[in-house]
């Protein structure tokens, strides 16, 4: 019995054990399909990118992938691939183009707004203290003032 | 009070644009195929996997290509439209089982009906992803001349028939 308990002690030893392994084989395709799939975008979960998401399609995405990289196909070759089916959507930086025009020039629009806007409130803001400037009776009155509150305090 | 007119003014365009973005889908983007001719493909029929369809079987008509699976839960959705559109013979509905066990499907079209002139089997979704597809079920209208002239994405309800495709479709077939 002590016998047949120290045999199945050594059994984890024997067996054949080995992590997961990925479904593609060669490690250089992997690479590859890593740096390309964090640019893509998985259109099931669409804030994911098409190297963490899970969904049966990103799945097939990534085969699809792995297999044009496995015939060779350039980056933009593949991309191209992708974006004839499902549109610059797919991209995470999208090309720069007409309708993506704001998208990229936007903000830096609303930047040079912004400055501009607050240049000239800065501005107007300098010449108002610059208007005022007292009157004579007026520095008097403030000497007065001044003059009196002294008094006042001692 | 001049001064808050600036501020406001900015504040109601921000608004008009936010409240124009809760109307639209996120998940509707616009496919780069509307406009293009169809993919080709060479698929094992559902019913009789020894036959092929491929679309230029259809050649000359105008006819929807809806993608479907017995998983999806939209198909079921949209399943009573399909099958009245079929009933009224405006236009021949071919099936895309995409993804899908063959049983399961023959299963499903059996308890649901079956609205399809016929369904090919695209069991590793290789032609799904030439169509573009993301979210089943999707229909396409394909013209004459086998051009794909409107996609939709998600269940055809009978509005989005009555206003976009049914009027295409009478469009396209008088051409």
């Amino acid at each position: 019995m002590s016998l047949f308990l120290l045999l199945l002690c050594l059994m984890p030893g024997v067996t054949f054990a080995q992590e997961a392994r990925p479904l593609g084989e060669n490690p250089a395709v992997e690479a590859r399909l890593k740096t390309l799939a964090v640019e893509l975008r998985c259109l099931v979960c669409q804030n994911q990118t098409l190297a963490d998401s899970n969904a049966p399609l990103a799945e097939d995405l990534r085969r699809e992938v792995r297999e044009m990289i496995a015939k060779n196909m350039t980056d933009e070759q593949i991309i191209e691939f992708l974006v004839t089916r499902y549109g610059d959507f797919v991209r995470y930086r999208p090309p720069f183009k007409m309708t993506t025009f704001l998208l990229w020039v936007g903000p830096f629009l609303l930047l040079a707004t912004g400055t501009a806007v607050l240049m000239v409130s800065l501005r107007r803001r300098a010449q108002k203290t610059e208007e005022a400037t007292l009157s004579p009776e007026e520095q008097a009155r403030v000497a007065q003032l001044l003059e009196g509150k002294k008094g006042s305090t001692t | 009070m001049k001064r808050f007119l600036l501020p406001l003014g900015l504040f109601a365009i921000v608004v008009g644009f936010l409240a124009a973005g809760l109307t639209l889908n996120p998940r509707e983007v616009p496919s780069p195929l509307v406009g293009r001719p169809v993919p080709d493909f060479a698929l094992p029929q559902l019913h009789d996997p020894r036959k092929v369809f491929s679309p230029k079987d259809l050649a000359g008509q105008v006819w929807l290509l809806n993608v479907w699976a017995s998983w999806c839960s939209g198909c079921k959705e949209e399943h009573p439209v399909l099958m009245q559109l079929a009933q009224s013979g405006s236009v021949p509905v071919y099936g895309m089982d995409y993804k899908d066990q063959r049983t399961e499907a023959l299963a499903w079209l059996k308890r649901q009906g079956d609205p399809y002139s016929l369904s090919v089997m695209d069991e590793a979704g290789r032609i799904g992803i030439d169509y573009g597809v993301y979210g089943v079920p999707e229909t396409f209208v394909i013209d004459k001349k086998g051009v794909i002239r409107y996609k939709q994405i998600g269940p055809l309800d009978q509005e989005a028939l009555d206003r976009k495709v049914l009027p295409l479709v009478r469009e396209l077939q008088n051409q």
